[in-house]
């Protein structure tokens, strides 16, 4: 360590007037300040420079378009009609899936490694889950359509044979014929959304994990000395404890499952109209719709495609932003690395 | 945890231990169910299909093993024991989703990856068509390899540098850097892609090209790197700086020769992190890239192919032989991604054996 910090020289040490002390900066630190900042200050834009970006770019559309932009189903660019309330709903469909599907899981699998799990199981699941978030989306997809679809159909008839009153299960063919038409049921929101929940879950089940292993000792050894069963434990300290954490998770994991492009993409069947039924085939999110359209664009349909992703991007931010907020508020300790 | 007797005993209870009573419970539930299952589930019922039978016979045996449990024990002795068993349950269908992810790639790519020639050949000139004996996937893995190694140039010094001012110099300007950061890491990739191509491939006029994938590549892997990097800055002790400071060093000094070889594997799993992520992104290689079929490596020029791109592009001429290629082609990719996360995971054992 060098000494070149020290803002005498030696000779001078020996003097009796006392050493000045100053508070400002070396001059390296002073370049070494004005670099770091600057870096910071150049992240800052480019990163969030991609939202002012999109939101600049949608301006033409949204002033061509107006309002029936957001009201109109089809994606004709042809025709010079447009719109984006089909893929919203689907995008909206998807999620849901997944979140209704991942949601439960990523609970109780993180209830699971922190309460219930042999230590040995323990640290094997907690690998286990941190892989399961480093596999690619487009492998998740790949099996979601080749593996998991073919059985997956089987749970939509089910679904659609038994609870078809309802409008969300409907499909509009017979369910009950001998030979039934199991391409209605393929490439549905319902499946995307499996699929997407693999992705879903590590995500959720990851921060979750980290709120309960940050619960109280002295709360939890407390419920148990009292008799307490291990649900009992859970049910009376460790969830009320993490509910943000839960929220947050589970909101987080909706952010990545809003977004999500590869595995969809490779699901669905596009379909440009408001469906509902989310167990028949067809459907689009706005992700799959820039993925898929970006390519033969003109100008004006680059522009469309842009709005349509600064919708995206607004709501990712919105539920990504609060998510954050209560993941933070839930907690005292420092973020967990996702 | 039994209380099969109301009086109170001298020996102190044992927690966490099954007695016989116990395992009996549960072992009766499991073959009771299965027996009624079997039995209702195609006669009575009317259903079919394996994955219904599972979760009709898991059902049952739920509610089975509550009944049997219940003559023995209290209600909350019962419902912990339900609730144990359906998180066993929970973990063991997670991870059979995820092993069958695993297993089924490779069992659908090893009629490809058996062939040598998979892995030394590019694609120019055979046909997608073509048997497995011709033809490979190096392109497509030296494609992967430049494009992500490109983007990590590019994302380390920004990444780091945005960790370090986080961390370290802070200011006014920090708390925006950061909220803006953590909003980012959650982008969804495809927007990342998008931006890109208008700004680099329509605006600047650049081709569709490797060197556009690794700056999309790159913007993804910055809020990583540095929302991971100032996580492990900041654990590192605060005595450790004050010392240094102590001595005599400047701020740039302590950073240089403390801070930052302390988190060094803090700093290096950060990076392992982005470069996963980044290995496996598919949107934004499907945007700013074409599909060669043969080896390029330039980045600035010319298509580029890499791994993700090779199996949605084999994905979508729904030909067999193709599919079996991305198949393969996904075998590998998995492969990448096993390989640094056994990375990520041996440098942090490291750390907090430390």
């Amino acid at each position: 360590m060098s000494m070149s910090g020290v803002g005498a020289p030696a000779p001078r040490s020996l003097s009796r007037e006392p050493r000045l002390l100053s508070a400002g900066h070396e001059r390296s630190d002073r370049i070494f300040r004005a670099l770091s900042t600057t870096t910071g200050a150049v992240v800052l834009l480019v990163t969030g420079g991609i939202g002012v970006f999109l939101g600049l770019q949608s301006i033409p559309t949204l002033r061509h378009y107006g309002l029936s932009f957001f009201t109109t189903a089809a994606w004709q660019p042809e025709l010079d009609h447009i719109g984006i309330a089909a893929v919203l709903v689907g995008t909206l469909e998807v999620a849901l899936v997944a979140m209704v599907v991942s949601v439960p899981f990523a609970l109780m699998l993180a209830l699971f490694i922190t309460e219930y799990a042999p230590k040995r199981l323990k640290s094997w699941l907690v690998s286990a889950v941190d892989l399961m978030a480093a596999v690619p989306s487009i492998i998740y997809g790949l099996w979601g359509f080749f593996l998991l679809q073919p059985q997956a159909i089987k749970l939509s008839r089910w679904l659609s044979q038994h609870f078809g009153w309802f409008p969300l299960f409907h499909v509009s063919t017979d369910p009950n014929a001998a030979v039934w038409q199991q391409s209605q049921y393929t490439s549905s929101a319902f499946i995307a959304g499996l699929a997407v929940s693999m992705m879903a879950i590590p995500l959720a089940c990851a921060v979750m994990r980290a709120v309960f292993d940050q619960v109280p000792r002295g709360e939890r050894e407390a419920a148990m000395a009292l008799g307490g069963t291990r649900f009992g434990v859970a049910r009376t300290v460790v969830f009320p404890f993490a509910r943000g954490g839960i929220i947050g998770g589970s909101m987080l994991a909706l952010g990545r499952a809003l977004g999500e492009t590869a595995a969809v993409l490779i699901i669905i069947s596009p379909a440009y109209e408001i469906k509902i039924r989310i167990l028949e085939a067809g459907t689009q999110t706005i992700s799959a719709l820039i993925a898929a359209n970006f390519g033969n664009a003109t100008a004006s349909q680059l522009s469309a495609l842009m709005t349509a992703g600064f919708v995206l991007f607004l709501i990712t931010l919105v539920v990504n932003t609060v998510a954050a907020s209560i993941i933070r508020r839930s907690r005292s300790g420092a973020g967990t690395d996702i | 945890m039994t209380t099969t007797t109301p009086r109170p005993t001298p020996t102190p209870r044992r927690v966490r231990q099954y007695t016989a009573d116990d395992w009996w419970s549960l072992a009766t539930s499991v073959v009771a169910s299965l027996a009624l299952v079997t039995l209702v589930y195609e006669h009575v019922l009317d259903l079919s299909g394996t994955l219904g039978f599972l979760v009709c016979w898991f059902a049952t045996f739920l509610l089975l093993y509550a009944a049997v449990l219940s003559f023995a024990n209290e209600r909350h002795v019962v419902t912990d024991r339900v609730v144990a068993a359906a998180l066993y349950a929970a973990a063991a269908v997670v991870v059979g989703a995820l092993s069958s992810t695993v297993i089924y790639t490779f069992a659908k790519g090893w009629p490809a990856l058996s062939h040598v020639n998979f892995y030394v050949q590019d694609m120019s000139g055979v046909s997608p068509t073509a048997p497995l004996s011709q033809g490979g996937i190096l392109h497509a893995i030296i494609g992967t390899v430049i494009e992500v190694a490109l983007a990590t140039v590019i994302a380390i010094p920004l990444g780091i540098a945005t960790a370090v001012y986080l961390s370290e110099v802070g200011g006014a300007l920090s708390r925006v850097v950061r909220t803006v950061i953590e909003a980012m890491t959650a982008l969804p990739e495809i927007l990342a892609g998008l931006f890109v191509y208008v700004v680099l491939i329509v605006y600047v006029g650049l081709p569709k090209s490797g060197l556009a994938v690794s700056v999309a590549m790159a913007v993804t892997m910055v809020p990583i790197i540095a929302r991971a990097g100032e996580v492990a800055l900041r654990v590192v002790p605060s005595g450790l700086r004050e010392a240094s400071q102590a001595l005599g060093a400047t701020q740039w000094m302590t950073v240089r020769k403390v801070v930052l070889p302390s988190a060094r594997s803090g700093l290096a799993t950060a990076t392992i992190l982005a470069v996963a992520r980044g290995v496996g992104e598919t949107a934004i290689v499907l945007i700013t890239s074409g599909a060669s079929s043969f080896i390029n490596w330039n980045p600035a020029q010319n298509p580029m192919n890499s791994l993700p791109l090779f199996i949605y592009t084999g994905y979508q001429t729904h030909e067999n032989l193709a599919i079996t290629r991305a198949f393969g082609a996904a075998s590998v990719l998995l492969a990448m991604v096993l390989v640094l996360f056994v990375l990520t995971r041996w440098l942090s054992r490291e750390r907090s054996g430390r």
